[in-house]
């Protein structure tokens, strides 16, 4: 074995951890997988839809829909998309997604180590409301909202990517969809 | 400075990598034109005994709902329904309901999963699964 320096080891070490790093890339390719079950059906999703519907009796679609996209504009979403033939109506609002808690962590943590940390400042809320006539003689109309979220840091990064869950959120929207519609939101037939 | 051969060999190899690791190109990404057309046809495609458009395209769009989408786009004429779910990752679904014949409808469902399409058979399985039971009809394969 020829003479090999200090200078040369080190740069030998680091090809070598260069070379796990583009092994590493050739597996990881362009592709990432989706999670299998993320178009599967389990109890959660049920327990969701019980969460996130109410019916109303009666058989307005129209009526109800129409009440729906009222409340979405009272509640300060702009509708990005309606098709009242399927019962869909879409709307969107952008928002600051600042928290207290987070800013006076963030500065906390920059004053201990001195590096900046970013905190949440802006999100996107969406908003679905798709209407449904059911039963036999299609004497009710069931309606289903939901709610996801996009936060975005100081930095422009997306730090969350959510649907909203808490069954609060949907019990305030489906009270005051009672009170414009004049009717008792009822959880199930 | 003579570069000794053993570095030489590691540079070779790291160089081959990253080209086999290399992206797709533009034309590819545009046209997927690496994928199988009619395998992901038929993976993503299935027929149901009904001629009720409407019917159909409301119960996708509950089944989505109950999948964790929320809907971007519908349109009745076109027979079309985009959703979005976030649940840490993105995932887009566009679903087309078009006639087939006198007597079946076709639905066709395509995924994006972050950036890249979804070509795995399974999670269309689930989707058409659930979509079966809210049809309550048959969801057959189409060749």
């Amino acid at each position: 074995m020829p003479h090999v320096s200090e200078r040369q080891k080190t740069i030998f070490l680091n090809l070598q951890y260069l070379f796990l790093l583009a092994l590493s890339f050739a597996f990881v390719g362009c592709h990432p997988r989706i999670p299998l079950e993320a178009l599967r059906l389990d109890t959660e999703s049920l327990k969701q839809r019980q969460i996130q519907t109410r019916v109303f009796q009666t058989d307005d679609e129209a009526k109800v829909l129409t009440a729906c996209a009222a409340l979405l504009q009272d509640t300060g979403f702009n509708i990005d998309e309606s098709e009242t033939k399927l019962g869909v109506i879409v709307g969107s609002k952008d928002r600051s997604a600042v928290s207290t808690g987070q800013v006076v962590g963030s500065v906390f943590v920059a004053l201990l180590t001195g590096i900046p940390v970013p905190w949440d400042k802006n999100q996107k809320m969406r908003a679905c409301v798709i209407t449904k006539p059911i039963g036999e003689e299609k004497r009710n109309i069931a309606v289903r909202v939901t709610f996801q979220r996009i936060v975005w840091n100081t930095e422009g990064k997306v730090t969350r990517r959510e649907g909203l869950t808490d069954p609060k959120i949907y019990q305030e929207f489906f009270e005051k969809l009672s009170k414009s519609l004049f009717l008792e939101a009822q959880e199930s037939l | 400075m003579k570069i000794p051969k053993t570095l030489r060999n590691y540079f070779f190899i790291i160089f081959a990598l990253f080209l086999i690791a290399g992206c797709a190109t533009t034309q590819q990404q545009l046209l997927d034109s690496e994928q199988s057309q009619l395998r992901l046809r038929s993976i993503q495609t299935r027929s149901f005994d009904t001629t009720d458009k409407e019917k159909t395209l409301r119960t996708v769009i509950a089944t989505l709902q109950d999948l964790g989408f929320v809907i971007d786009k519908a349109d009745a004429t076109l027979g079309m329904v985009t959703a979005t779910k976030l649940d840490r990752y993105a995932l887009r679904m566009t679903v087309t309901v078009r006639p087939r014949g006198e007597t079946q409808l076709l639905v066709r469902a395509n995924a994006q999963y972050e950036s890249t399409p979804v070509d795995d058979p399974e999670p269309y399985q689930h989707f058409f699964s659930a979509l079966q039971k809210a049809m309550f009809l048959a969801a057959q394969e189409v060749d």
